[in-house]
């Protein structure tokens, strides 16, 4: 019941991010980029001095903090769906390929998987985007370049699994090719598995940008992304708490939620296999 | 004079050089006509039919004298070729009905797959035959069946549904594995009889694999005996159980309890030793370990002998031995 629950919590998190993410212009009470020096640090509405306008206050420069706040959601969910997309592919097809033919092909695949573990991804993404200077393209190729490794294991192990079971071989007894085989039947068969790594990838990408745009090397400014937000807040935090709590809770949410999800759908979707 | 339609001569199947699973072995398969492999596990008669399919695990390497179907040679035909063959011509039914279903497809699109790919047909056209199918092989209401997915349905129905799919092409050949081993008693019955009927009404081939001499009985219209990787026996099934003639079909057939026949405190039939492990270069006849009548002899190759027109088997002791111990 709890699980359940949790679950429905993690689900609405996303969904919600994800629509504010999409409607974010039309959400957003004011521009986010518009600054006004006369109305800089307005703290939230429910704290003394606060006004109904800026519903979350405003930032150093005047810039309404909510309107910050729904646009860097969309540059979160961004990275975090586009890394996602990228690793998965590159981490599914190294993976699947060697687990269902092993032999070299595998030896190959754990080699590479070995030498992409070797790689520390924080002080490589960061000397990426200090030598090519940063980007939002340049962020999502960095970590969907860097963190496929998750997907490449798991897609291993369960295509080594599936390989065996008789529906493969029974696939091959009809005259399948390898290609249909490994697109059709096993791919769908072990997607349940790599859905659940995609959450978790999908957090760790958010928290990865977060962290690069807090050392000033992810999203550029004036671009709202969460961390660079709490980038600019760390200066005031001691006289205006919530500049850095706005964005640490939005981003502590979202990653909660995002987890919450993914356990919710392993247990689920291993439920619904095992029965 | 029926046409042959799997030839094998001389197959072998070594496993990493070491280990010889199957020694050259000799059978045909005639068209509409059932030939049981029989032996206990681990003689070779599985690899046999993945051979056959060139569906043979990695580290596996198969040779033949010939191995030819309806004429065309297997042996140079290459992957593409077997693909283009299996599933359409020959196909084949797997041990284990629980697993051998994608359980990520419908029914339905499993089945339609199977003539799509073969045949220029519409997906609705080869929905239309699945379901003509699944009624064939006794499924009611066949029109729901298609919609659902492999875990909603018992192993005696993925069976049929295997059974139905492997129909789908109309095969020459068709090649089961133990097809009836994981599923229960009754339902085991209604399978074989199925597959009966089936082979009666379409003029279907069968290399039926099978270690159930009640099933060899059963469907049978000629049996080989597989011992250690070898064929040691073949005959017309009702010669094999009225006069079996290698020591080890004459033991394996003492195995079986006859229900009225055999006595309550009577010990059943058994065969003593186990298979030996042969690695490759063994010589001489595998069962002369275990059998009651070895000779020096049997530490060579066993010669062929004639015990019947369509009857041969692989022993040092002429075909009446039988026959002289009895007198």
């Amino acid at each position: 019941m709890i699980r359940t629950l949790a679950t429905l919590l993690g689900a609405v998190i996303v969904l919600g991010t994800l629509i504010v993410a999409i409607c974010a212009p039309l959400l957003a009470p004011h521009d986010p980029f518009v600054q006004d020096l006369s109305l800089r640090m307005v703290p939230p509405a429910w704290m003394e001095g606060g006004t109904t306008a800026h519903l979350l206050g405003t930032d150093q420069l005047g810039r309404d903090y909510l309107s910050r706040l729904i646009a860097g959601a969309r540059i979160s969910m961004l990275i975090g769906i586009a890394t996602v997309m990228l690793s998965g592919a590159i981490g599914t097809t190294l993976g699947v390929l060697g687990g269902y033919f092993g032999g070299w092909v595998d030896d190959v695949v754990m080699f590479v998987i070995t030498c992409r573990l070797a790689i520390p991804v924080i002080l490589v993404a960061l000397s990426v985007v200090s030598l090519l200077g940063s980007s939002l393209t340049l962020v999502v190729m960095t970590l969907g370049l860097l963190l496929w490794d998750r997907f490449a294991v798991v897609a291993r192990t369960t295509a080594m699994q599936v390989r065996t079971l008789d529906y493969i071989a029974a696939a091959r007894a009809a005259g399948c090719s390898r290609a249909y085989i490994l697109v059709r039947e096993v791919l769908p068969n072990i997607r349940h598995h790599l859905v659940v790594v995609a959450t978790l990838e999908m957090a760790l990408a958010i928290l990865l940008e977060a962290a690069l745009s807090f050392l000033g090397l992810g999203v550029p400014a004036p671009l709202p992304s969460w961390g660079l937000m709490i980038s600019e807040a760390k200066d005031y935090m001691y006289f205006t708490p919530w500049v850095i709590m706005v964005p640490g809770v939005a981003l502590f949410v979202l990653v909660l939620g995002i987890n919450l999800l993914g356990d919710g759908l392993r247990d689920r979707l291993g439920a619904a296999r095992d029965a | 004079m029926p046409e042959t339609l799997l030839d094998v001569v001389g197959l072998r199947v070594r496993f990493g050089g070491a280990v010889e699973a199957v020694r050259g072995i000799s059978f045909t398969v005639e068209r509409g006509e059932t030939h049981c492999l029989v032996g206990e596990s681990g003689c070779g008669k599985s690899v046999t039919a993945l051979a056959v399919m060139d569906l043979l695990a990695r580290g596996a390497t198969r040779t033949a004298e010939r191995l030819s179907y309806a004429g065309t040679n297997l042996l140079s035909l290459g992957e593409r070729g077997m693909a283009r063959l299996r599933g359409d011509r020959i196909a084949m039914i797997f041990q284990e009905p629980m697993t051998s279903l994608n359980p990520a497809y419908t029914i339905g699109s499993q089945m339609a797959e199977i003539l799509t790919r073969h045949r220029r047909v519409s997906r609705a056209a080869a929905l239309d035959r699945a379901g003509d199918l699944l009624a064939r092989v006794g499924i009611t209401a066949p029109g729901m069946r298609l919609a659902q997915y492999p875990h909603q349905l018992s192993g005696g129905l993925r069976q049929r549904v295997m059974i139905a799919m492997a129909l789908m092409c109309e095969p020459d050949l068709l090649i089961a594995d133990e097809p009836t081993t994981a599923l229960d008693v009754t339902v085991q019955a209604q399978i074989l009889r199925l597959l009966r009927t089936l082979q009666s009404e379409l003029g279907l081939a069968m290399l039926l694999i099978t270690h159930d001499l009640g099933v060899v009985a059963h469907v049978a219209q000629r049996v080989s005996v597989m011992y250690a990787g070898e064929i040691v026996e073949t005959a017309p099934v009702g010669e094999l159980f009225r006069a079996p003639t290698h020591p080890y079909t004459a033991g394996l057939l003492a195995c079986v309890p006859v229900p009225g026949s055999v006595r309550r405190d009577e010990p059943l039939g058994s065969i003593p030793g186990t298979v030996p492990r042969l690695a490759s270069g063994f010589r001489g006849c595998a069962f002369r370990d275990r059998c009651a009548h070895a000779m020096a002899a049997c530490a060579e190759a066993a010669p062929e002998h004639l015990a019947g027109e369509a009857h041969r088997y692989l022993c040092q002791l002429p075909p009446d031995w039988i026959r002289d111990r009895a007198a």
